[in-house]
């Protein structure tokens, strides 16, 4: 029992990437410590259960784009997904439809776009940086015309107030079992997407297509069919998202979740998942998102400069990729030897 | 031998511009070696496409196991049992063994994958082989020879019956190759068909019990292989009679021009010395990862070296990269054609104007577009590059042409030592024959000549003076025509005795 339960762990280490994963939960908790060390707050459990709701959105996009990253594609239309289905679901909820109607549409609306990103870059075989950032254009520009290029109002005022409420507690202000519901429905997600990836066919064809394409459509992979479920899966991410930040605002803003495709690309690239595909493990977008989020809120606790968070994690994201590049070089040389 | 399992008739297959098969015939029996001999662009690796499902053929009919097919996917192809491995080697990198052999047939119970089941039927087919690899290995990690056993327990774990091989041995050592014969000969006594491709007519007589023979797209002969004669195959699949499989043209020995002086570049390249002369060509014989390449990489300034001096006529040259290099007149046509010695999306013009923008740009960097005219077409002229013309992609090309493009951009500049590092893998018995030719114009010009080759009657046949090298190190130096086989294999199986404890 005990034997095998070593051999189990053992594996689990000689996965694929694990290493980068161990390396970015490394850094989260030097970073996380230094933080601490500076100012006490940092450790505060308020400050936490803060940390661990606002981290949620980068883990969500994280996992959307790092779908992509694995297959080799990206997706640059998922910040503008996200602004799509917060203007969707505010504008119909301040017409008085229920929350769940409006996130359904704005659902069906994010699924559609995802469909049109996969057949564009699996069929018709544009390149992915081509196809998504028209759809991302698109999308912005969708999100502003919903409610004729402006904002929405509160979504909890007049005759939907009472559902506007409940639907803003859902995804953001309340708690369960003492933590925001923001941090459960992207642990949720994370793990049927984590479940997806690493343990169904579904979740090896994205791999395979990631590291050779030729080699899994020889194998009998449907190829497109694999391209439109990751870009499928981004489609979702993006969407709930989207309802987070609806939520939080209590209102539609039209340039929710501008650039976040981007802080998906650094959540995952943090976390070791290769932007050229085949290689990376969700858990590593995990610790990235987390990584990402500790520097953002330890950087505003001792009161550093916007400009200042924003050149730390971009050095960050070099940084990290950098390490793996010369700890991989290093490796293959003494391998070599 | 068995009964007739595939048989392919009048087969045509045209790509825009090109009639690639015309009225093809094949026929393969079960529990035999069929090899499938032509030059470079006869068309037998687009036939083997057609019957593995990834083209669909324009005419003709198609049988397999009794059964007519007019167009196959590659998944009904194998679902059929027809498996191919391709020469260039099909795999997913950065997954497993066990994942690579199951990869779009995965076993799964509801939605999850029974990943310890899997890797248990691949451990027992690889076992049944007596192939030694961990199922759970990850296949970009392997060497190419184990990747390609991984290809053929693939291929078996999908029962097939017909096993299409693409120059299997290309890339392997003399072990490896009789590693793969028996699995061969094993597969061939169970009953399975092979399609066998090769250029290298030598390795036939061990496995091989047919041959079909196709030249520029079509059906030429087929016989039994222990009734022809190697004369007979060649003339068949060239056209022609080639009078000299290795023309050799003799040159006096003139004065010294090149020379390395104990060379040290990590561990497969320690302690090099040697001279190359006017006039003679140096040939570098050993067995796969001896440390040539490396040798070649690190003299033109592509590797780091360690330590040592390099001296061209008599002077010492510094080389730290491969600019130094080429200034100084020491040029390298590098192993892999697609990976380091073209870019294979430009046109020919370009790749072969590219190491030569400074002879042929103005002073502002402008490039002289009637000086770059000049240089192709003296190039094409001057190697016989059979192309339509100079804009077409070098990928479209031919081993063989893509090749004499390689050799072509450094022949424009007055270099002084040539390096060629297996300039005749995987191209016809023809081309073969016009690579040897330039080698020797070469020579005759004056140019030192490095030629580094894994055929050993190649080498034999073609250089002046044989260096060997095994382990990082030249264990031997040998006249070609005062040598055998047999003394070049020993030197080159000198390895260092492993230090005892």
């Amino acid at each position: 029992m005990n034997e095998k339960k070593q051999s189990t762990m053992k594996r689990l280490l000689a996965t694929r990437g694990m290493g980068a994963v161990l390396t970015a939960f490394a850094g989260l908790i030097i970073i996380y410590i230094a933080f601490g060390i500076i100012d006490r707050n940092v450790f505060s459990g308020q400050n936490v259960m803060n940390l661990l709701r606002s981290m949620s959105k980068y883990l969500l996009i994280g996992v959307g784009q790092s779908y992509l990253l694995i297959t080799g594609n990206i997706d640059l239309s998922i910040g503008s997904m996200v602004g799509m289905s917060a203007m969707i679901s505010a504008t119909l909820m301040t017409m008085g439809i229920t929350p769940v109607v409006a996130m359904m549409v704005a659902m069906i609306c994010c699924l559609l776009c995802g469909v049109v990103n996969g057949v564009l870059v699996g069929k018709f075989k544009l390149p992915p940086f081509i196809a998504t950032l028209g759809t991302m254009f698109v999308t912005r520009g969708a999100a502003y015309m919903v409610n004729n290029n402006r904002n929405t109002d509160a979504i909890a005022t007049g005759i939907g107030k009472e559902a506007g409420d409940s639907f803003q507690n859902f995804f953001y202000y309340g708690k369960t079992f003492g933590i925001f519901n923001t941090f459960w429905i992207a642990l949720i997600l994370f793990l049927v997407f984590f479940f997806l990836l690493s343990k169904t066919r579904t979740g090896r064809h994205i791999y395979a297509i990631g590291s050779n394409v030729d080699a899994a459509k020889l194998s009998g992979v449907n190829v497109v069919y694999t391209t439109i479920k990751a870009y499928l899966v981004s489609a979702v991410c993006a969407c709930v998202v989207g309802f987070i930040l609806c939520a939080q605002a209590g209102m539609g803003n039209m340039e929710a979740g501008n650039m976040y495709e981007m802080y998906g690309v650094a959540a995952g690239v943090i976390g070791g998942i290769s932007p050229l595909g085949g290689t990376g493990l969700l858990l590593g977008t995990f610790a990235g998102a987390a990584v990402w989020q500790t520097l953002e809120n330890g950087l505003n606790m001792i009161g550093a400069q916007v400009g200042i968070q924003r050149l730390v994690i971009g050095i960050i994201v070099v940084f990290s990729v950098l390490l793996d590049v010369v700890v991989r070089s290093g490796s293959f040389k003494k391998k070599a030897q | 031998m068995g009964e007739v399992i595939v048989s392919m008739k009048n087969i045509v297959k045209t790509f825009p511009g090109v009639k690639a098969l015309d009225n093809v015939n094949f026929e393969l029996r079960s529990g035999e070696v069929m090899a499938l001999l032509g030059e470079n662009g006869a068309g037998k690796s687009t036939l083997m496409k057609i019957l593995s499902g990834v083209y669909t053929k324009d005419g003709g009919t198609m049988t397999i196991f009794g059964k007519e097919y007019e167009a196959l996917t590659p998944r009904q192809a194998q679902e059929v049992g027809v498996a191919i491995i391709h020469q260039e080697l099909n795999m997913c990198r950065h997954l497993t063994v066990s994942e690579n052999m199951f990869l779009g047939r995965e076993k799964v119970r509801g939605i999850t994958l029974k990943n310890s089941e899997m890797e248990a039927e691949a451990a027992r087919i690889l076992g049944d082989l007596k192939i030694d690899i961990d199922p759970r290995q990850t296949v970009g990690d392997l060497p190419v020879s184990k990747q390609q056993m991984v290809e053929i327990a693939k291929a078996l774990s999908i029962h097939a019956k017909v096993l299409i091989m693409d120059e299997p041995t290309s890339s392997l050592t003399a072990k490896e190759i009789e590693e793969l014969f028996r699995i061969i000969r094993k597969l061939r006594a169970d009953g399975c068909g092979i399609v066998y491709i090769s250029h290298r007519l030598e390795e036939l007589a061990a496995i091989v019990d047919r041959v079909t023979i196709m030249r520029d797209g079509q059906y030429i002969t087929d016989g039994i292989f222990a009734e022809m004669t190697m004369d007979k195959i060649i003339a068949n699949m060239v056209g022609r009679e080639i009078k000299e499989q290795f023309p050799r043209v003799s040159c006096t020995k003139g004065k010294k021009i090149f020379e390395v002086k104990n060379l040290n570049a990590g561990k497969l390249v320690r302690d090099i010395n040697f001279s190359l002369y006017e006039g003679e060509i140096v040939g570098f014989a050993g067995l796969m990862g001896a440390g040539r390449t490396e040798t070649t990489r690190a003299i033109f300034g592509a590797d780091p070296k360690t330590g040592g001096q390099i001296f061209l006529d008599g002077e010492e040259v510094k080389i730290n990269c491969p600019m130094d290099a080429i200034k100084a007149g020491i040029v390298l046509a590098p192993e892999d054609r697609k990976k380091d010695g073209l870019c294979t999306k430009l046109s020919i013009r370009q790749n072969l104007a590219l190491p030569n923008l400074d002879l042929i740009c103005s002073s502002l960097g402008v490039i002289n577009s009637g000086k770059e005219d000049a240089l192709c077409e003296e190039a094409v002229k001057n190697l016989l590059i059979k192309t339509p013309s100079v804009e077409i992609n070098a990928a479209n090309l031919s081993g063989g042409n893509q090749q004499k493009v390689v050799v072509g951009k450094w022949l424009a500049r007055n270099s002084r030592v040539v390096i060629f590092d297996e300039p005749t893998r995987g191209i016809d018995v023809g081309a073969k024959v016009e690579i040897y030719n330039l080698m020797n114009k070469l020579k005759q010009e004056g140019i030192a000549v490095m030629f580094v080759s894994s055929e050993m009657p190649e080498v034999l046949g073609i250089a002046d003076r044989v260096i060997v090298m095994c382990d990082g190190r030249i264990t031997g130096e040998v006249m070609a025509q005062e040598t055998t086989q047999n003394e070049v294999l020993k030197y080159a199986t000198e390895f260092e005795k492993k230090q005892a404890g």
